[in-house]
């Protein structure tokens, strides 16, 4: 019992053993000696929080947060000690920004909630009871027979028990999983595959022992008793016996196979990191400013504290007659009120930590994040699927990318070969329409006149249709009788219904293509291969196959053709065929094959043989020796070939194009020139992975490649990588690219990361082939780990890319043809490479600088508030006195300064998009977190400071020469003193952000100017009433005496246009003397009168048909009765408004002016 | 092109989705800042010798009366024993017309009216006539909550420490001393004396404080602050508004009387004056000083130099500004025309 509740906590692993029992069907043995053990349900869970938990848990990650704790202790104090503010003032927000948070997260996590129920909710049909049942997805438990139909994906690990077929295999594709596409073949045991029914299924008893699940999609170790007649047959189980989840059923009808890793423990779901919190690189800064400020804060509290004492230690400041202390205070202890005060001044300064600063970051990055699902120029209309968000925590991380890792297949081609050209007997062809067109030749013939192939060209597309791996599966639906047999339906040779489906998309590619142009590969059974060729059918009966293997690089079939003759077809790489070639025309072809590789092709060459009977005779007898041979047999296995294959009759070669995505090349350049490393991770083969970098333009055919590949032992693969080293330092000039696979990476980064990383920074370009799902992660680590600590972003559409989507700080799915894993677990997800350019250099650029700009202004306007504070206590003998009344306080931040950032930060373009998009080099005006370098916080800071100094002494001499300031001659107080103060602070707030601003919608001009309105309204209503629920009356009417006074309206003026006019100054010399790049691309861009419009035309002029934004004017409209006389005379004012800036020009500059006319000319 | 109906993902394609809402992209280039520095520089530069001219066409004169200084007049009532009502003159002489208004204030240095617990020190509900705080005085008011076991009304230090000196002011003509009147209406603010602050609704006041005590420092309770005017007395008392209004800042001045009536409507003739000082409110203790300060006011208020030099100054930084601009604009030109 105690070991259960144990287990339920997690306190106890659940399993103890090594090894899991799993009882088909759950039928338990009935002598006792049965442990039950516990499973996990077949449950997928993405999301973070139940109904029940989400208020205590959300809190507790809530309060996690450094700032949140901040802001309770300081609510807590306030509660606790005679303060300065009422609670209220750091409560309200504090409650504001909790729920706010805790609504965001829980929509996104009900987002989750949903993406689960659908994978959990997906009905299968599991055999119970003796029948098959459909239910759903998550009620499969361990030991449950299932049943998965053609098609589908497994909804959990499965151990195959049997197919329909009778032989007990079916064909899978784990393109989910690991990105292969090819069919794979897996096996039953023989005691299981005859129970091809439910009712065989029922009487079969027997128990899977397998270990505990792994994260190792290859590795399965265990074994299966079938109780048959009494007696127990044991057989080994090991990786092709076991169906994974997310893999699909391919090419039979329907298997049947029993659970034994269920819901989070099923290898997919092992193989996903856990969800860890990414946190970007501004909240990482803001993070650290905040720690700044906490130590400003302290200082200002200890120094108030200290000087308080220090003013104390005299006897008629510490207790003037007017104000006496009470018996209570002159009792209670030096020590606690000591400490009593330094708690009451932090209560008093903790504004300086920007409360809503949070708030605003999380609403911004909510609502901005909607640009991204909202932007047409990443939706993909083919697919009709438009970019999504799934966390909109790392929006402007978009705009900080330093490393791309991509995955290849699926995310940079479409995952789809193209047969293009081919060369035979030294003559070039197209194909066109499906036809073979020679060089030279155009198809102006469109049916009639077929140019009839002749021999050769014949032998060589039998060549191509007849030596390859494919295997062919019919789309069984559409079929009504007898589908299961290939042959059968030959006679209708419906093309549509049949698939191809091969190891290698190259071969699928070359088949499918011998089929359009008339020699079609229709299907094989046993040792029989059969082709028809322009509509006759030949049989040939396959001898021998002499597999693909990465040393030969070429493959070969040995078939008996339909006349008795004996055949060798050879197909392989040029380098392993060409030297071997003894007829042919071999140079023309040599000449070919390197003219496709050009084009970034990707080329096989074809050749045959062909046997006499003493010959095959002989070749038969050394391949059959080789392959029964007992030891050495790789070794004589090459042997053999090598004898075979050579004296070859060359017939042509081939060019195959794998479709790369459209603007794929364009787009790694963009990425390139904006300062961004692309690497390419991919579990593909090396040949493909390096043909495919070269025809996407990730390698250039100018560069210098470097191979790290097969390295067996550590010290051959430092020894390699200090070659490679070498190698870099010698020739400078050229740029490099490097190739690495798997193994050697492993090796590479076992012992020595520091060589390899040293090695990869040189390198303008990486690839990486054969990777492992989590070893594309650890790629991903060590350069997130790397001392510069560079920020990356990992793109991919398969399960496989999951790791690496999880590990790097950002992660982009692409919503292709394997799954919806990537999409799911990715941050963001987009339909096609391509879209990435826009993401990063558009809305990345636009995110990075919104909120950069919104994190530096929040520290700003905070630092302006709280500094007259903190003076005010030289004059108020650090009483704490606030010098703003708490209402101002309070609403400081939540009203009269929140709305213009916030929709500056959710509208600015400094630049545009259009110039974003053509000049990916001002994307390195930003990188490296530019805009939030110590040296733009100090600017901020230090503003925010002579701003505060400003406000406050500006006042302070205005009102420090006790003169009245009103007509009538009386006098202010403090509460008028300090309504002075913020006022000109909240204008001045407002300004210097409208500085900032570049791009002023209607609804900048709305919030900063309804911001400055709302603050007169605002405290005309609080002063004009006597508010029964307060506690003091102070602000009586302070308000409008305050304005009844000439004078202080001068001084606003002055005040605001002293802090203002050094800020402008200051801008128009940097932008002259050192303009950025970015502020170049704005001067020539934001020119043209069709993009500048007056500020009045923002405000009033709205394009017809663009309803969203007319649909909010005209409801402004209605509400303000004030546009409508604007609108109908709108055309003529914008003309004149355009003319009028022009003429501003001419006055001062008609070089400009004249600059200007000719561009908008 | 599919049709419209299946692309059911298609995101509208509005000005505000696709971030291209009409937009005004102003540039703080040389060509718009010059000028307008340069014609913000000017205007400020004659709004500041405005008012510069306005503030120095007012007349003010300030009185030292603190008496820390042997030969003061009011010498005698700060050194000990101090006595009760202690009086003294200050003599003084105005050459040319004072014009009127003329506006009499108090001043006191050092004086830190801006303390937190000095100025929380109230009970708002007692001050606008609530009888039930007249009981039972705020928390706040401590130390000056209860005396004698009675409830102080109106309770708190800052009511307690009100300032308690008087002055008559005397023109001597011909060796006779004539006195000026001094209007003691409209020396608070309009709301303190209407709405802000409101006697109990009792007849006659005088009961309502029954079974309170006055305040320590007081000599007379608040129903006796101006007995010969009802609508002066109690908490709508002028002076105790005008005290109640804490000053932001250490040296502050107090509005006391103004001179509107009678001979002196237009203001204080040439001649020689005499300031009665009823000497009661100590501020030796913390080192500060009282001053009787008349001035007469324009619309800005009082004299104020501060406004016309800053409006000056910045004027001429503006105008300075436009030119250094202007030099580095004739230097480098625009980026964007190289």
């Amino acid at each position: 019992m105690l070991r259960w509740i144990r287990q339920q906590l997690g306190v106890d692993p659940p399993h103890q053993s090594d090894t899991r029992t799993v009882y088909v069907a759950n039928r338990f043995p009935q002598n006792g000696h049965y442990i039950p053990q516990r499973f996990a349900d077949n449950r997928i869970i993405s999301s973070k929080y139940t109904v029940w938990n989400f208020v205590p848990k959300n809190l507790f990650e809530q309060f996690r947060r450094i700032a949140n704790f901040y802001f309770l202790i300081i609510f807590l104090v306030q509660l606790m000690i005679d303060t300065p503010t009422s609670p209220i003032t750091s409560g309200l927000p504090l409650f504001f920004v909790i729920t706010v948070t805790a609504i965001k997260q829980g929509y996104e996590d009900w987002l989750r909630h949903k993406a689960d129920n659908e994978v959990n909710g997906a009905p299968v049909f599991v055999v119970r009871s003796g029948s098959l049942v459909q239910t759903k997805s998550k009620n499969i438990r361990v030991g449950d027979i299932v049943r998965v139909a053609k098609d589908e994906t497994f909804p959990v690990d499965l151990v195959l028990l049997s197919s329909d077929r009778a032989d007990g295999t079916c064909h899978i594709t784990t393109a989910s999983l690991d990105g292969e596409t090819n069919l794979k073949t897996h096996f039953s045991v023989p005691e299981t595959s005859v129970c091809q029914s439910v009712s065989q299924l029922e009487a079969l008893q027997a128990v899977v022992e397998c270990q505990q699940p792994d994260a190792d999609l290859y590795r399965f170790v265990g074994r299966i008793t079938v109780i048959q007649h009494g007696e127990e047959i044991v057989r080994p189980l090991g990786p092709e016996n076991l169906l994974l989840r997310g893999a699909r059923l391919k090419n039979t009808k329907e298997i049947f196979g029993v659970a034994v890793y269920t819901g989070m423990e099923s290898k997919m779901a092992l193989n996903y990191k856990c969800k860890s919190q990414k946190r970007s690189a501004v909240e990482k800064s803001m993070n650290t400013f905040l720690i700044i400020y906490l130590v400003i804060l302290l200082f200002e509290a200890i120094l108030s504290t200290i000087l308080k004492y220090a003013w104390q230690a005299e006897e008629k400041w510490n207790e003037p007659f007017y104000n006496q202390k009470t018996e209570q205070e002159r009792n209670s202890s030096p020590i606690l009120k000591f400490i009593s005060d330094f708690l009451a001044f932090l209560v008093l300064y903790n504004f300086i930590i920007p409360i809503s600063l949070y708030v605003t970051v999380e609403m911004q990055k909510f609502l901005g994040s909607f640009f991204i699902g909202w932007d047409l120029d990443l939706y993909h209309e083919e697919s009709d699927q438009k970019a999504q968000v799934n966390t909109s925590d790392l929006n402007e991380e978009l705009g900080q990318v330093e490393y791309v890792f991509t995955d290849k297949t699926g995310t940079l081609t479409e995952n789809e070969m193209h047969f293009r050209e081919c060369s035979i007997k030294g003559t070039k062809y197209r194909e066109v329409n499906g036809k073979l067109l020679p060089e030279g030749m155009t198809d102006d013939s469109p049916d009639g006149s077929v140019a009839h192939l002749i021999g050769d060209e014949v032998l060589f597309l039998k060549a191509v249709s007849l030596c390859h791996t494919v295997q062919i599966s019919y789309d069984q639906p559409d079929l009504p009788l007898g589908a299961s047999d290939p042959f059968s339906h030959v006679n209708g040779f419906s093309s549509n219904h049949m698939e191809y489906y091969a190891s290698s998309p190259d071969e699928k590619a070359l088949v499918e293509a011998t089929k359009r142009i008339g020699v079609a590969f229709t299907g094989s059974s046993g040792d029989t291969m059969e082709i028809k060729t322009f509509g006759k059918f030949e049989k040939y009966k396959l001898l021998h196959l002499l597999e693909f293997d990465a040393n030969r690089r070429r493959m070969s079939v040995i078939l008996q053709t339909p006349s008795g003759g004996t055949v060798l077809f050879t197909k392989g790489a040029e380098s392993a065929i060409l030297p071997f070639a003894t007829s042919g025309e071999i140079e023309k072809t040599r000449l070919h094959v390197d003219e496709f590789a050009l084009k970034g092709l990707r080329t096989l060459v074809v050749a045959c043989r062909h046997f006499s009977p003493e010959e095959y005779m002989d070749v038969d007898k050394r391949l059959t020796a080789a392959r029964t041979a007992l030891q050495q047999r790789e070794e004589k296995l090459q042997e053999a070939f090598d004898f075979i294959e050579r004296d070859l009759q060359l017939l042509g070669a081939t060019a195959v194009e794998d479709k790369l995505q459209d603007k794929v090349q364009e787009t790694i350049e963009a990425l390139r020139l904006a300062g961004i490393k692309v690497w390419v991770l991919t579990g593909d083969k090396h040949e493909t992975a390096v043909s495919v970098s070269l025809s996407c333009g990730h390698f250039h055919r100018t560069m210098n490649i470097l191979e790290l590949l097969q390295q067996r032992s550590d010290n051959e693969c430092a020894e390699q990588l200090r070659r490679l080293a070498r190698r870099i330092k010698e020739d400078h000039v050229i740029q490099h690219g490097l190739v690495v696979d798997g193994a050697s990476l492993s090796l590479a980064l076992r012992e020595h990361e520091k060589l390899f990383m040293e090695v990869c920074k040189n390198c303008s370009a990486v690839l990486c082939c054969r990777m492992a799902p989590l070893q594309k992660a650890k790629v991903v680590r060590l350069l997130k780990t790397s001392p510069e600590k560079p920020i990356t972003l990992a793109i991919g559409d398969g399960a496989n890319d999951v790791s690496m989507i999880q590990e790097a700080h950002v992660g982009i799915g692409i919503m292709g043809k394997e799954g919806r894993q990537a999409v799911r677990n990715s941050d963001y997800a987009i339909a096609r490479f391509k879209f990435l350019a826009k993401l990063l250099l558009v809305h990345g650029h636009f995110y990075y600088i919104r909120i950069a700009t919104l994190v530096q202004y929040f520290f700003y306007k905070n630092v302006c508030f709280i500094t007259p504070q903190f003076l005010y206590q030289f004059f108020c003998l650090f009483s704490q006195q606030t010098l703003y009344d708490s209402v101002y306080l309070t609403l400081y931040n939540i009203c009269f300064t929140s709305l213009p950032i916030l929709v500056y930060s959710l509208f600015e373009q400094l630049v545009h998009p259009h110039a974003l998009q053509s000049k990916p080099c001002l994307y390195r005006d930003i990188s490296k977190n530019s805009l939030l370098s110590f040296r733009t916080f100090l600017y901020w800071t230090v503003l925010g400071f002579c701003h505060a100094f400003i406000f406050f002494f500006g006042s302070y001499i205005l009102m420090g020469e006790d003169t009245t300031l009103m007509g009538n001659g009386q006098m202010f107080g403090n509460w008028t003193f300090g309504t002075l103060v913020f006022t000109v602070m909240v204008i001045t707030v407002t300004l210097k952000l409208a500085l900032e601003t570049h791009f002023w919608t209607w609804m900048n001009h709305f919030v900063t100017w309804g911001s400055i309105a709302f603050y007169f309204i605002f405290s005309l209503f609080y002063g004009g009433i006597i508010w029964p629920f307060l506690h003091t009356q102070d602000m009586y009417f302070v308000f409008v005496q305050l304005l009844s006074s000439g004078s202080a309206w001068f001084a606003i003026i002055i005040i605001v246009i002293t802090c203002l006019s050094p800020d402008v100054f200051k801008k128009v010399l940097y932008r002259h003397l050192q303009p950025t790049s970015t502020q170049n691309s704005q001067q020539s861009l934001s020119a043209p009168p069709a993009q500048a419009l007056s500020c009045m035309e923002s405000l009033c002029c709205y394009q017809q048909g663009q309803s969203g934004c007319s649909r909010l004017a005209s409801l402004l409209d209605q509400m303000t009765g004030h546009c409508k006389a604007g609108a109908s005379n709108c055309h003529a004012s914008s003309r004149c408004n355009r003319i009028r800036p022009r003429a501003a020009w001419q006055m001062v500059d008609p070089d400009g002016a004249l600059g200007v006319g000719k561009r908008s000319a | 092109m599919k049709e419209e109906g299946n692309l059911e993902n298609r995101p509208s394609n509005t000005a505000f989705t696709q971030q291209r809402l009409p937009a005004w992209q102003p540039m703080l280039s040389a060509g718009v800042v010059i000028p307008g520095f340069l014609v913000i520089g000017l205007a400020f530069i004659g709004i500041g010798v405005g008012l510069l001219i306005t503030s120095r066409s007012i007349q003010v004169l300030e009185l030292d009366y603190t008496g820390t200084e042997t030969n003061s007049p009011c010498n005698k009532c700060t050194t000990l024993p101090i006595q009760n009502n202690c009086v003294c003159k200050l003599n003084f002489t105005i050459d040319t017309l004072f014009k009127g208004p003329v506006f009499f204030y108090y001043s006191l240095t050092n004086y830190f009216q801006s303390q937190r617990k000095y100025g929380a020190s109230l009970d708002y509900n007692q001050l606008s006539g609530d009888l039930t705080y007249f009981k039972s005085p705020a928390s706040d008011c401590d130390p000056y909550r209860y005396a004698n076991g009675k409830p102080i009304v109106p309770c708190g230090s800052l009511a307690n420490s009100m300032f308690n000196d008087t002055f008559k002011l005397y023109q001597i003509v011909n060796g006779k001393e004539n006195l000026v009147p001094f209007d003691g209406k409209g020396i608070a603010w309009w709301t303190d004396y209407n709405i802000k602050y409101r006697n109990p609704d009792y007849s006659p006041l005088e009961n309502a404080f029954n079974d309170t005590e006055k305040p320590v420092f007081w000599s007379k309770p608040a129903y006796k602050l101006d007995t010969s005017d009802s609508s002066n007395n109690g908490f709508v008392n002028q002076d105790f508004l005008v005290w109640m209004r804490r000053a932001a800042l250490p040296n502050f001045r107090k509005l006391y009387r103004r001179i509107t009536e009678g001979d002196y409507k237009d203001g204080l003739p040439v001649g020689n004056y005499s300031l009665e000082i009823s000497y009661n409110y100590p501020v030796k203790s913390f080192d500060g000083t009282k001053k009787a300060t008349f001035s007469n006011v324009s619309w800005m208020g009082g004299q104020n130099e501060f406004l016309g030099i800053a409006y000056l100054a910045i004027g001429s930084m503006c105008v300075v500004m436009s030119v250094v601009m202007l030099i580095v604009y004739a230097k480098f030109r625009f980026p964007e025309d190289d």
